[in-house]
């Protein structure tokens, strides 16, 4: 095979602004599907948690939906039924949005409930035995004990969902990726366009994946 | 003098496995009652459903002449029913050492010992902190206040629980087996610990393999037998002079304690 | 109020069977592909000599923290270039796919591998056996056990990323809905059978390793992930 080609990343330096762009709707994206996705996953997990049936059941439905539907279908789902009965305007970013942030919630969900488990039920019942109510206990007892173990799974969830967030492209929200493709489509670069994004990308998540490591040994071996 | 504790009737099942047959008991201010029995004799699900953290399937409990629960309905339909709010406030009244310690790993000494005042009895911090330095200069841990737990031996940690019920200011306390799980050299202090409570007056009721320990503190002996009160009297009467043979068999397992000789102590 | 008409579902029901064809040819295929490979990099990961072990740390590390769209886009827009000749969708989804389970695979089976204690290397050397030969009969028959329910997994994951394909209109089932909803108006009702026909796709797999995992751990068989 002769490698002739003339590699050409002027083209994506001298663009740059369109991929910082491209950067930051993908930042925007990640911050808001992980605020929201992590919190919402918190109730959820709780309520998976709870011994009432009236918020197990619509938590169980929840989760299980969202953690076996593959999360571009649920995107395409958000952008091109939803809005159908949808009470409010739904727009590519809102969908992309909502979409990636009820896959983060189911998922996280389980990490919740997996850290409240986790802890002793002696502990719960040190708690009441001083009287304390039940979310008492969740807050006092419960939740610092918990946090250690839930902490480094969530930053896998998290990386998780900044990855999910490529997504995006497929229904032209104007993230990183669909930034390359829209480079490439104009100066005829895709191997650039694309190779320079897989390398942002990497290098955003690398360490993040690396930091993930260091927290399981730090906080795994603290017990 | 009337009870403090009353319990009527009290009965427990776990599905169809009746664990407790109807227990009944009158406990008066300041006695000491020391709970005997085989193991799978139900002793700790007693104590267990004397401060609801097992729900007894039926009965009352009177404590200081106050039916604890909420009465429901009229005439022949009452029923109990037992809110959260009710036993919280029960339990803030009767507080229980477990075997195995379960203090608060996050917290040190000092919160351990406040935690319950201030979130539950809403005490101010200043207050709270100087009553748990108070109840732990009585079980001399007063140089550990800021350590954690996991930095403290087992009979350390255990008195630091008994610091952590007792800063509550109940009027009951629940033992069950504290020592079991210390080492036997550890044993001591914190069978010392509850001998001086005793000598303060508070009323408590106590699960122990120590027959010895039972012999000198209690001032009654119940010997429980599947899930019913088989025995009970002096530490004279259920030690030395059992009338059930149940009883007897049960102590003879226990000879290894070796009771101290009832005509030289 | 919306008035739902799911008889563009029946209608078109030979186009969704030949989409959930599509899903399931790649699927298969980048397994096949994957598996084996994630077993090739995981022994080039464990090699004795850095001149492997160290790129292809990387290699895998690169796949794993890169989102596997890019890479589809990168294989379809990209390759196509480099190689001098036109790919198909098909062939661009299938190396995508199976390069990036590969190397999740490839991780697994490290894990596996370095979860069998020592002195089993070292009794079975002393046997005179090579170290291939040591792997083959001694190591990995105990690791794999371990790493069942962690392959599953990733094995239900690979399936969850399948419908990306649909980005670079490969005809898979994700693709054909679309198509379909958009021809008949109807996205509401062709989009929310298909989320659902996914979800019966691997909601039962998903139990089905929960429950195996649960044996595992019941019986005391340590796993790995
Ligand atoms: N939560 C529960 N669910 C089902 N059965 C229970 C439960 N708790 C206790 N039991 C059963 O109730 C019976 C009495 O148990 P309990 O713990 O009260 O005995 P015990 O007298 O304290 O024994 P030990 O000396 O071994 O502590 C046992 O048969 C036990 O298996
Ligand atoms: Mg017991």
């Amino acid at each position: 095979m002769e490698f002739s080609y003339n590699w050409d990343f002027n083209s994506i330096l001298f663009n740059w602004d369109v991929l910082a762009h491209g950067l930051l709707v993908t930042m925007q994206i990640s911050a808001i599907t992980l605020t929201a996705g992590l919190g919402f996953g918190f109730f959820l997990g709780l309520g998976r948690y709870s011994r009432l049936q009236i918020f197990r059941f619509p938590s169980n439905v929840f989760v299980e939906l969202f953690r076996n539907v593959p999360a571009l279908v649920v995107i395409i789902w958000f952008f091109f039924a939803f809005p159908i009965i949808s009470p409010f305007e739904v727009d590519a970013f809102t969908a992309a949005c909502l979409a990636i942030s009820v896959n983060t919630a189911a998922f996280s969900a389980d990490i919740y409930r997996a850290g409240i488990q986790s802890i002793s039920p002696h502990q719960w019942e040190a708690g009441r035995a001083l009287g304390m109510p039940y979310l008492t206990i969740l807050r006092r007892i419960v939740f610092p004990q918990a946090i250690k173990r839930v902490i480094p799974p969530l930053t896998s969830r998290g990386i998780e969902a900044v990855k999910l967030s490529t997504l995006a492209s497929v229904i032209a929200v104007n993230e990183l990726l669909y930034s390359a493709k829209q480079l490439s489509a104009i100066h005829f670069n895709p191997i650039e366009a694309y190779t320079a994004v897989a390398l942002i990308f990497f290098m955003i998540i690398y360490p993040l994946t690396r930091f993930s490591y260091f927290l399981e040994r730090r906080l795994g071996h603290s017990d | 003098m009337s009870a403090i504790l009353s319990i009527k009737e009290m009965k427990k099942s776990f599905g169809s496995l009746d664990v407790l047959k109807g227990i009944d008991l009158e406990v008066k201010e300041s006695e000491t009652i020391v709970i005997l029995g085989a193991s799978g004799s139900g002793k700790s699900t007693m104590l267990r459903c004397i401060n609801f953290l097992e729900m007894p399937t039926s009965g009352e409990i009177h404590l200081n002449d106050e039916l604890v629960g909420t009465v429901r309905g009229k005439g022949e339909n009452t029923n109990i029913t037992y809110r959260e709010s009710d036993l919280c406030s029960l339990r803030t009244k009767v507080g229980m050492v477990f075997q195995q310690f379960n203090l608060f790993p996050h917290m040190t000494v000092l919160e351990n010992v406040m935690e319950g005042q201030v979130t539950v009895l809403k005490r101010k911090k200043i207050d709270a902190s100087n009553r748990a330095k108070e109840q732990l200069g009585k079980v001399n841990l007063l140089d550990k206040i800021d350590q954690y737990p996991s930095h403290l031996s087992g009979g350390q940690q255990q008195r630091v629980a008994i610091a952590r019920a007792l800063a509550m200011d109940p009027k009951v306390m629940l033992f069950d087996e504290v020592t079991s799980a210390l080492d036997p050299e550890l044993v001591g202090e914190v069978l010392q610990t509850i001998r001086s409570l005793r000598d303060e007056g508070m009323t408590m009721l106590l699960v122990t393999h120590e027959l010895g320990f039972a012999y000198h503190v209690a001032d009654r002996i119940l010997f429980l037998h599947e899930g019913q009160i088989l025995e009970q009297g002096t530490p004279q009467d259920i030690l030395f002079h059992s009338k059930q043979a149940r009883t007897k068999e049960f102590l003879k397992g226990h000879a290894a304690f070796s009771l101290p000789n009832p005509e030289t102590d | 109020m919306y008035e739902w008409d799911f008889s563009v579902i029946p209608m078109n029901a030979d186009l969704l069977i030949m989409g959930l064809y599509g899903t399931i040819k790649v699927f298969v295929s980048a397994f096949v592909i994957g598996f084996p490979s994630g077993l090739i990099l995981a022994l080039m990961r464990l090699s004795r000599f850095k001149i492997i072990s160290i790129p292809i740390g990387l290699f895998i590390d690169f796949l794993r923290s890169t989102p596997a769209l890019i890479l589809l886009f990168w294989f379809f827009f990209a390759f196509p270039i480099i190689i001098g000749l036109m790919i198909q969708a098909f062939l661009a989804a299938t190396l995508t796919l199976a390069i990036v389970a590969a190397a999740f695979y490839a991780e697994i089976f490290r894990a596996g591998i370095n979860s069998i204690e020592r002195g089993q290397w070292e009794s079975a050397s002393a046997l005179g056996m090579t170290r291939l030969e040591l792997l083959r009969r001694v190591i990995l028959p105990q690791a794999i056990k371990r790493m069942i329910p962690a392959f599953l997994e990733r094995t239900i994951e690979l399936l969850k990323t399948t419908p990306l394909m649909a980005a670079v209109a490969y005809s898979d089932l994700l693709f054909q809905a679309m198509d379909i909803a958009q021809k008949t108006f109807r996205p509401l009702e062709v989009l929310t059978v298909v989320a659902g026909i996914y979800f019966m796709m691997i909601y039962p797999t998903s139990l089905g390793v929960r429950k195996l995992e649960r044996k595992l751990a019941k019986s005391g068989e340590s796993t790995v992930h």
